[in-house]
């Protein structure tokens, strides 16, 4: 797993750099203003994948933490600890970059509807997990009990993405659902690229948070040894 | 969960007994279990982010005066701006009824006729609504000016229907 990581994790970084590149170029030269919002709706560019990648981060979490509880793995944990901490980049780059679209628009930074509160709890239970974690000594039970936090906080994550077609809120309905694609093709392919773009940059910072877990524990493991040897 | 057995203080090796993983698995469902409840029963009919004009020309004397929100389509032609105050008039619908809104402050850009508002106020036993806060709701297609010109419709959430629901 760590030698597959060391060998594509670069390829990961270099796509997603050029995809973020040619998404920011299509996103703020090449397309068109909106009809509606003009200028303000290129922020949908970053808004938008930085919103997808991080519930994509949390379903890679809960399936990890399943994965872990099934076959125990330290480094399947590792994994999970490394995406729980990208997780929270993603989820709060989705809040703030939401928040600065959402002054010209709907003229508030924040507002109580269900969209935003269901995903700033995603929010704290990244945070809760991540806390969980450095509070339990022992290395087994911390990484079983952050799992079963995880699993359990992916209820959050229909409510998340179905809070705006379930409440009525301010937030927007799904523009890509059953109805169909609402955006206009113009508009389209920048956020495509940059949603590509940002989904390998998550993978690549992923794999190189996982092997400087996966050392880090090797390193106390070594310490410990050594300690071993010397009161020995 | 805290019936984890002591026996872990190897992190090789992991003998739950087989009570313990069903206990572990049937208290995650419980968990699981309780709060999708929460989220889609109880909490879900709670859960008003904003009035219906509907709503509000049906509520009882109880509510005259208290903060809340209402949602709405701007009626075409209905804002008329007070001249040398920062007051504007127009009225709300959800397409069965219709709410008179006074407001004081500055209006979003977003906000036009024929488009979704959320005003945030009170309403009073005049039958009139007054406001200081207009929150633009805009909707979820995007399109570039020339596409709207030529009347392109994406397929969207109809904002009026989903009032009436």
């Amino acid at each position: 797993m760590i030698r597959w990581i060391r060998k594509y994790e670069g390829w990961f970084g270099a796509s997603g750099a050029i995809c973020i590149a040619i998404g920011l170029y299509f996103g703020l030269v090449a397309s068109p203003p909106d009809s509606y919002q003009g200028e303000v709706v290129r922020i949908m560019y970053v808004h938008v994948p930085f919103a997808s990648t991080s519930m994509t981060a949390y379903g890679v979490l809960t399936v990890a933490s399943l994965w872990y509880l099934w076959k125990r793995d330290p480094i399947i944990d590792n994994l999970a600890h490394a995406t729980a901490g990208i997780g929270v980049f993603f989820t709060s780059g989705a809040l703030f970059t939401g928040s600065i679209w959402g002054k010209p628009t709907w003229n508030t930074w924040w507002t109580w509807d269900a969209r935003l509160v269901s995903f700033t709890i995603l929010l704290l239970i990244l945070i809760g997990y991540l806390m969980l974690r450095t509070f339990i000594e022992d290395k087994e039970r911390e990484a079983r009990y952050a799992a079963i936090l995880a699993i359990v906080g992916a209820v959050d994550l229909p409510i998340v993405h179905f809070s705006v077609e379930w409440w009525r809120t301010l937030h927007q309905p799904l523009s890509i659902s059953q109805r169909g694609v609402a955006i206009a093709g113009v508009m389209l392919y920048p956020l495509i690229f940059m949603s590509v773009g940002f989904y390998l940059l998550f993978t690549y910072m992923v794999g190189v948070r996982t092997q400087m877990l996966y050392l880090q524990q090797l390193l106390e493991a070594k310490k410990g040894r050594l300690l071993g040897e010397v009161h020995l | 969960m805290k019936s984890s057995s002591p026996s872990c203080t190897n992190p090789r090796s992991v003998n739950l007994s087989k009570g313990k993983k069903y206990g572990l698995i049937v208290s995650l469902i419980v968990i699981a279990g309780g709060l999708i409840y929460l989220g889609l029963g109880q909490f879900g009919q709670n859960l008003v982010y904003f009035f219906t004009p509907s709503e509000v020309v049906s509520f009882s004397p109880a509510y005259y005066g208290k903060k809340i929100r209402v949602g709405g389509m701007v009626v075409k032609g209905s804002v008329q701006v007070v001249p040398n105050t920062l007051k504007l008039n127009f009225t709300l619908t959800d397409g069965a009824a219709t709410i008179p809104v006074e407001f004081e402050g500055i209006p979003p850009d977003l906000f036009k006729e024929g488009k979704g508002a959320v005003v945030e106020g009170y309403w009073d036993s005049q039958k009139q609504f007054h406001s200081n806060l207009i929150m633009a709701k805009h909707s979820e297609d995007y399109m570039p000016i020339e596409m709207k010109r030529a009347g392109v419709q994406l397929p969207k959430k109809d904002l009026l229907k989903t009032l009436q629901q």
